[in-house]
């Protein structure tokens, strides 16, 4: 085998240059594969983490209904019972109750409809970092009697300022009107526009008396320890729970997201099958004129007694070598660099970040050092010089001792 | 008992249109020892006789025995462990490893006999001494002649200790002092070790230098002349 191994590693540097043009093919294709493959995990990462921690959390409890009909009147009355449930299980890290409705916001002539959600302070800070948010004013303190915080795109657009008062007029539990005015007592900045327009955030409390509904909640969020444990975490709360409740999963109330993600997904594999096949007829031809031109020498080395199976194996190591050296030199190259853009993600500018904006997505390109990225690239295009040398091998089996050594 | 032993050999090749009898029905016996010339005009079927004698083509009939082995019926794989214990080969063109240095193109059949590192270092040191290409040792082929290559090749051919020796015109690539060389150092192998060739050739110099002439025309053997001890005979 040793010998085999020696003669293929040689072998290959017979013809420098054709090696060298073939393995330069292989570790471009490496490079751009994982770039490519690791800016769009990244970004997937990114979304779906935006729409983990911003609204649904990993998991979510809420009354039965109330996902299809996302009315308070489907809000359930909070049971301390639960948190039990939730504390007991070591996967859940987080539980973050929230009290979500609509209203229309307005300030003298200017008026807006808006997303209003109370939050515990403490939970929510640490699910999504919204204190960080905070450009002017301050996040909420454990007072009691709490202001309210908007973001900046609504500050603008009904001219407000810190410290002036907003009037919110909606429809609160079982029909009551929900009426208030609150101080702004801070103002947040998200990187995406569409929060920073419609949000607004109460302390729980201030939200359960401004909408009649005591102690009641519309959803709770749960953060996860460990993302593989969505679905046992999902089971042991369904278990623990009564019937009136219902557990759902984040890719199940993110529905358009997977989609897109999925169909992006897609895209990007179509375009790396290109890539590779375009590489595959690269190193196909280098290892099938390596063995055609050695025809003789093949035939040589059999008849002085080598078996077929030894030259096909001597085959086999010379296009994993090519592979290996490809796969090996082009990670090590892009490495470093995807490193750096992990810790320091591209922020989109101009007209990208706009698309961005406007499907919802932070303008960021993070990249994913996601290990499943390199494993899929190596074992690629491992499988690529394997199959390239199925030709060869085939070619090698039929070459006629007799009539070649002729030649 | 002979070491080859050829019964009734024919091959037809039956490639072209028109079937080519090759070989017609040859009967011949070879003893150890021997340091034979197979001769004849261009086309007479030398060389398919010698690729038949190796196991290299299998014939259309007729039967080669190798020291009580029929070849003729070997399977693939089992007929190339053969050749590797049994027959050495040296080619008109040489045909080395152009990635091995001299060294390690003699002991390439070694370690696939899986001899140990010991009894391969030794013997390839004592086969390039008898080559008189001791000081080529870790060199690649294409830096010698083509008369050093064939050289190394004939301690290729031997460093598996064979029962015999088949070369297929391997002077033809050779000028006239290489050939010397080349038969000369053949010659006293076969007289101090008892090593069996048996070599075409169109060389009349070769020729001479043989012990035994079987001349083949149209694939058949038309005269089989032992010359004993004729090089001795001429050089004293
Ligand atoms: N693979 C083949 N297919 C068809 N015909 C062949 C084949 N090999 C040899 N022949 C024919 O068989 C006959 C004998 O060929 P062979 O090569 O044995 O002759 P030779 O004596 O070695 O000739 P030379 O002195 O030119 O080497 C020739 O007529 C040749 O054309
Ligand atoms: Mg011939």
């Amino acid at each position: 085998m040793k010998q085999i191994i020696i003669l293929a590693w040689r072998n290959l540097w017979r013809n420098r240059r054709r090696t060298m043009i073939t393995l330069a093919s292989v570790f471009m294709a490496v490079i751009l594969a994982i770039a490519i493959r690791s800016l769009q995990k990244g970004v997937y990462a990114s979304m779906i983490s935006n729409a983990v921690r911003f609204s649904t959390g990993y998991i979510q409890v809420h009354a039965k209904g109330y996902w299809d009909d996302q009315n308070i009147n489907n809000s359930f009355e909070y049971d301390p019972s639960l948190s039990a449930v939730f504390q007991k299980n070591k996967d859940i890290s987080l539980y973050v109750p929230r009290l979500e409705s609509f209203a229309l916001a307005s300030s003298g002539p200017h008026t807006k409809g808006v997303a209003v959600t109370g939050i515990d302070p403490e939970k929510e800070d640490e699910m999504n970092g919204l204190a960080k948010k905070i450009i002017e004013g301050d996040y909420f303190n454990s007072q009691p009697q709490q202001g309210i915080l908007i973001g900046d795109g609504l500050a603008e657009y009904l001219q407000l300022h810190l410290g002036d008062t907003l009037v919110l007029l909606g429809q609160g539990y079982h029909g009551a009107t929900a009426a208030g005015q609150f101080p702004i007592q801070g103002i947040f900045h998200y990187p995406l526009d569409q929060m920073n327009n419609t949000m607004v955030f109460l302390s729980l409390p201030d939200a359960q008396l401004l909408f009649g509904a005591e102690n009641s909640l519309t959803s709770i969020s749960l953060m996860l320890q460990n993302e593989n444990a969505i679905s046992s975490a999902k089971e042991f709360i369904e278990k623990h729970v009564d019937s009136t409740y219902e557990v759902m999963e984040w890719p199940a109330m993110n529905k358009t997201l997977v989609q897109e993600i999925q169909g992006d997904n897609a895209g990007g594999i179509i375009m790396l099958g290109i890539l590779y096949l375009v590489v595959a007829f690269g190193v196909f031809g280098t290892i099938l004129m390596m063995t055609m031109e050695r025809k003789k020498e093949f035939a040589a080395m059999i008849a002085v007694g080598m078996r077929r199976f030894k030259l096909t194996f001597m085959v086999i190591f010379e296009t994993i070598f090519i592979g290996l050296i490809g796969i090996v030199s082009g990670t090590l190259i892009i490495l470093p660099i995807l490193i750096y853009f992990h810790r320091h993600p591209v922020a989109l500018t101009g007209a990208a970040a706009e698309t961005y904006q406007q499907f919802g997505i932070e303008p960021v390109m993070p990249a994913s050092l996601d290990p499943s990225i390199f494993l899929y690239q190596g074992i690629t295009v491992l499988c690529i010089a394997i199959l390239s040398a199925f030709y060869p091998l085939w070619y090698i089996n039929r070459i006629p001792v007799a009539g070649t050594l002729k030649q | 008992m002979p070491v080859i032993e050829v019964k009734q050999l024919k091959k037809t090749y039956n490639e072209t249109m028109v079937p080519v009898h090759a070989l017609n029905g040859v009967d011949l016996t070879f003893e150890k020892g021997e340091f034979t010339a197979i001769v004849g005009p261009s086309g007479c079927g030398k060389t398919t006789l010698l690729n038949m004698m190796g196991g290299l083509d299998r014939p259309t009939s007729g039967i080669v025995t190798i020291e009580n082995d029929d070849i003729t019926n070997m399977k693939a794989g089992e007929l190339v462990d053969f050749r590797l214990n049994n027959i050495g080969f040296i080619f008109q063109s040489y045909n080395l490893i152009p990635v091995l240095t001299v060294k390690e193109n003699i002991e390439f059949i070694m370690e696939l006999q899986h001899r140990n590192r010991k009894e391969m270092e030794d013997r390839v040191r004592y086969l390039l001494e008898v080559m008189g290409l001791s000081d080529k040792i870790n060199v690649r082929p294409r830096y010698l002649s083509g008369g050093q290559q064939q050289r190394v090749a004939v301690a290729r051919a031997l460093a598996s200790k064979p029962k015999f020796i088949l070369a297929d015109e391997p002077t033809a690539n050779l000028d006239s002092k290489s050939t010397d060389i080349l038969l000369d150092l053949m010659a006293e192998l076969n007289q101090k070790e008892n090593v069996t060739f048996v070599f075409s050739t169109h060389d009349q110099r070769v020729m001479d230098k043989a012990r035994r002439i079987i001349t083949l025309e149209d694939g058949k053997v038309i005269s089989d002349i032992k010359q004993v001890k004729s090089n001795e005979a001429r050089h004293s």
